[in-house]
């Protein structure tokens, strides 16, 4: 499912909406390891916007990619430093 | 040729060129670096303790803390109810004068409706699993926003500070959210 993309951590968000998984997905990076990759599976819809959003005005994070698949949103987010 | 060579015909030596030009970098790099640090912060003024009211707050707050940024949240007036240990679970919704709501004003007046709204609200809220006041007000704390509760409106509406949440902040005046809204990058008053 997550072809080239290797996780090391994942935060199940499904059922929660605006802000929550903005907000959970900064505090799990939080716990990331320098270098690791969280995955954030979502079923908000806005959260394709915001995590993108968040993402940008975050140092310290890179948006690998974003995936929509059956209403399920998922958010692969790099801690860089 | 020597930089602090005199020119003779009245036009800027190359010394003084430099040192214009360092000046001006300065000048840019203040103007762009705020006070030298990037840290950006919000401050937001809740004035209003309806639960349609509560939410944008809290849900600013709580993003731009994910953000990073610096918040504070200043409760004043019926914001207060929002940080208020019991009325903060029975925020209640209006009826009357809200457009949104699927009843005539002439209805909204008689008892019992904003009761009826409330709960109309309530259960859309649980529908839709958005997060409770409750949920977003300890989200706020444990993210470091600051919920403030001023002084002067909790004696005015007779709250004490044991009516308050764990972790709120009193004892804070107009002057106090004042000089945080002067340092502020963005300062909402809702």
């Amino acid at each position: 499912m997550t072809d080239e993309i290797e996780a090391t951590d994942t935060l199940d968000v499904q059922g929660l909406n605006c802000p929550m998984p903005v907000v959970k997905t900064k505090q799990a990076i939080d716990d990331v390891a320098p270098g690791g990759v969280l995955e954030v599976v979502a079923t908000d819809s806005g959260s394709m916007s915001d995590i993108e959003g968040w993402a940008d005005a975050t140092s310290g994070v890179e948006l690998l990619d974003q995936r929509e698949e059956a209403d399920i949103y998922r958010h692969f987010v790099r801690k860089t430093e | 040729m020597s930089t602090d060579t005199p020119s003779t015909d009245g036009s800027p030596t190359l010394a003084e060129l430099q040192a214009e030009v360092q000046s001006l970098r300065e000048e840019v790099a203040a103007a762009t670096a705020d006070d030298g640090d990037d840290q950006q912060s919000m401050v937001i003024i809740a004035t209003k303790g309806t639960l349609d009211m509560a939410y944008p707050p809290l849900i600013l707050g709580s993003t731009a803390a994910a953000f990073g940024w610096d918040v504070t949240i200043f409760h004043t007036f019926w914001g207060l109810d929002i940080l208020h240990e019991e009325k903060s679970r029975n925020l209640k919704l209006s009826a009357l004068g809200n457009p949104s709501m699927p009843m005539p004003n002439a209805i909204a007046t008689l008892p019992g409706m904003d009761g009826m709204a409330t709960k109309m609200m309530q259960k859309k809220i649980a529908e839709n699993e958005v997060a409770t006041i409750q949920e977003l007000i300890d989200t706020n704390l444990d993210m470091g926003v600051d919920l403030q509760a001023c002084e002067m409106t909790m004696d005015l509406m007779d709250y004490d500070e044991s009516d308050m949440i764990d972790g709120v902040t009193t004892g804070v005046g107009a002057a106090t959210a004042l000089a945080d809204m002067a340092d502020a990058d963005v300062q909402l008053m809702i």
